[in-house]
């Protein structure tokens, strides 16, 4: 169990993390979110008591870090992969952080064994790809069995097996009842591992919920619909008194909250001809942006397309699995038609 | 002890796993988990300052620069020092003591010592070690005591050893009835050598922990010793800075070693006492390794 209370911290007149008070609970996956230069790790590093905080506690099984005695039989850390000295082996620079907490020699041999790393484990570190890096750094996080693990962004730059492995070797951990503490910036990566999110931007915390309550209340569903008489089609949504979204990148009308069969029904009344008439749901990619709009620090713009992240023909992309919007498309839609 | 991980626990969606989706069919079952602690079969007792001296032990010697450093200086040492031997004769030893010819190499050799002594810990912070060494021992106060023991027992052994080689060798081959008499008391002088030389080192260490950029401490620590004979010097050259110039002469690191073995130093006359020059080392150095306890254990890292 981990806690914050308060948490602040200031790098001159810049915020960095802004009253942060959540808890990490055990026996669950919980996600920090955040789009990059959000806090997340500034956070992480002041719950190691690396960073001391300008105001604000963090309590680790109700102690401070700085009281734990043995901490890595408490918590566990990934922050950093390359936060090794290179020059030294695998196995030696286990060895020096077993030993500063007492922990016997044997579990340097039976972590590295766990990773896979034990045909590199007298290799010097700085020979190793991104992902042997990152299974060193879980090697040293798991290295005292603890009971709290904590992973800063693990499958930055992994490839699809690595990022597998990574997720299934977190819900093992949070399925053996320990507390697991995963940041991202991805919300997909999210997606599929935790159970509980916390998102914050800009410091602040923006969501506190678990993963379903999540879906549950940002997930928008709407109906896409292609017509080559989309005027005609408009006109009589409008009459209807249905509010239809025109998405330029994609030519297809985008409108929320009413049954695709309704639509269909007064297309047919209408004789108008649809090309397509589909119910979507909004990727939880799409309601992170949305949650993280005014956090984000720095926006990227389109050239020639001020403000639209997506270029025209995108959502066409036959590789993009069919219920997946253009990236920034629906974020977009939403923008426009709330305001 | 059971392995704290198997992948082939019951998860709800394994297959879905390595698919792109955007999964809004994640877990919905789990939100409702009690929570539950995680108790280890791992035992382990409470650590101290002798775990945090074994694992810098560890760092240490498993590291190539510990091998380089410590290497030349016990090559320049036993190298330029046994070379001196050869190149004499009993009767040179008449008003100098044996160990002397051991001093041409430890003043060269005081230069990877101090290397050695910022590397124990700017390498830390030049990998991002440190990140790791600090959350596996939050007390950076032991974790900083204990690098300063580790890095002076080693030095001090590498220093005092390549010095006893050199001694040793020219007392058996050059310590004759034509050396006239040599007491214990050059031995203990040399013996005091070999301590400033590695407070210096433990001053490097210091500044490397205050300044955390090896290159950067290096600096600082070669200026420190380089630099007072040729300022002491260049200030000697006015009236009215000359008596400044001469203190500067007289307290330096060089002139400090040559006199603590024991040799008249011809540029200064008097020169002060070893027990002045020791302590002078031992305050400098005292107060920049508190000065490092207090910014190390402040710092965010």
């Amino acid at each position: 169990m981990i806690e914050l209370e308060g948490l602040t911290k200031r790098f001159g007149a810049k915020t960095a993390v802004d009253h942060l008070s959540f808890q990490v609970r055990p026996g669950v996956v919980t996600g920090f979110l955040g789009p990059n230069g959000a806090g997340k790790s500034t956070t992480m590093r002041m719950m190691l008591d690396l960073d001391n905080p300008t105001s604000g506690t963090v309590r680790i099984d109700g102690k401070h870090y700085r009281d734990l005695p043995e901490p890595l039989k408490h918590i566990g850390a990934l922050l950093d992969a390359k936060a090794m000295n290179g020059g030294r082996s695998a196995y030696n620079n286990l060895l020096c952080l077993a030993q500063s907490n007492r922990i016997p020699e044997r579990r340097v041999a039976e972590v590295l064994d766990l990773v896979g790393l034990t045909p590199v484990a007298k290799k010097k570190s700085k020979g190793f790809s991104l992902g042997m890096g990152q299974r060193l750094g879980i090697a040293s996080a798991l290295l005292g069995d603890p009971e709290i693990l904590m992973f800063d962004e693990p499958v930055n730059g992994l490839d699809p097996e690595g990022i597998l492995w990574i997720r299934n070797l977190m819900k093992g951990l949070a399925a053996e009842g320990r507390t697991i503490f995963v940041s991202s910036h991805l919300m997909s990566e999210m997606a599929l591992t935790a159970d509980h999110l916390i998102v914050i931007g800009q410091g602040k915390l923006l969501a506190d919920m678990s993963m379903a309550d999540f879906i549950h209340e940002n997930s928008r569903s709407y109906v896409r619909l292609r017509s080559p008489q989309q005027e005609r089609l408009k006109d009589v949504l409008h009459e209807a008194g249905i509010d239809a979204i025109s998405v330029p990148a994609t030519g297809a009308l985008e409108i929320d909250g009413v049954a695709a069969e309704r639509l269909g029904e007064l297309a047919a009344q209408h004789q108008i001809v649809l090309h397509e008439l589909s119910p979507q749901r909004a990727s939880l990619e799409e309601a992170f942006m949305r949650m993280t709009a005014d956090s984000v620090e720095y926006h990227a713009h389109a050239p020639g397309a001020p403000g639209l992240p997506a270029g025209p023909g995108a959502a066409d992309n036959p590789v993009r699995p069919a219920d997946v919007p253009a990236w920034g498309a629906g974020y977009e839609a939403t923008r426009k038609g709330g305001e | 002890m059971t392995g704290p991980t198997s992948p082939a626990r019951p998860t709800h969606n394994t297959t879905t796993e390595g698919t792109t989706s955007t999964a809004d069919t994640t877990s919905t079952a789990s939100t409702s988990t009690q929570p539950k602690g995680y108790s280890s079969p791992l035992e382990t007792p409470r650590p101290h300052l002798g775990h945090a001296v074994a694992s810098e032990w560890t760092k240490l010697i498993s590291v190539r620069s510990t091998v380089w450093t410590l290497g030349s200086l016990v090559l320049l040492v036993v190298g330029i020092g046994v070379l001196a031997v050869s190149e004499t004769r009993s009767t040179d030893y008449q008003e100098v003591p044996l160990t002397a010819p051991a001093l041409f190499g430890l003043l060269v050799g005081q230069i990877p010592v101090m290397v050695l002594g910022v590397l124990t810990i700017s390498s830390e912070y030049g990998t991002g070690m440190i990140r790791t060494t600090l959350t596996a021992a939050p007390d950076r106060a032991r974790v900083l005591t204990a690098k300063y023991l580790v890095f002076a027992g080693v030095a001090f052994a590498a220093i005092a050893g390549s010095v006893a080689v050199v001694g040793l060798s020219s007392a058996i081959l050059r310590g004759g009835a034509g050396a006239g008499a040599h007491g214990g008391g050059e031995w203990a002088h040399a013996l005091a050598g070999c301590v400033y030389v590695t407070l210096l080192g433990v001053l490097a260490l210091a500044i490397g922990a205050m300044l955390r950029h090896s290159a950067g401490a290096i600096a600082v620590m070669l200026g420190l010793v380089m630099l007072p004979p040729v300022v002491g010097g260049m200030l000697s050259m006015w009236e009215t800075l000359a008596p400044l110039g001469t203190v500067i002469l007289r307290y330096n690191a060089p002139v400090a070693i040559m006199g603590l073995f024991g040799l008249p130093n011809a540029d200064t006359g008097d020169s002060p006492g070893s027990a002045v020059q020791l302590l002078l080392i031992l305050l400098v150095t005292g107060a920049a390794v508190a000065g490092s306890y207090a910014v190390v254990g402040r710092r965010d890292v």
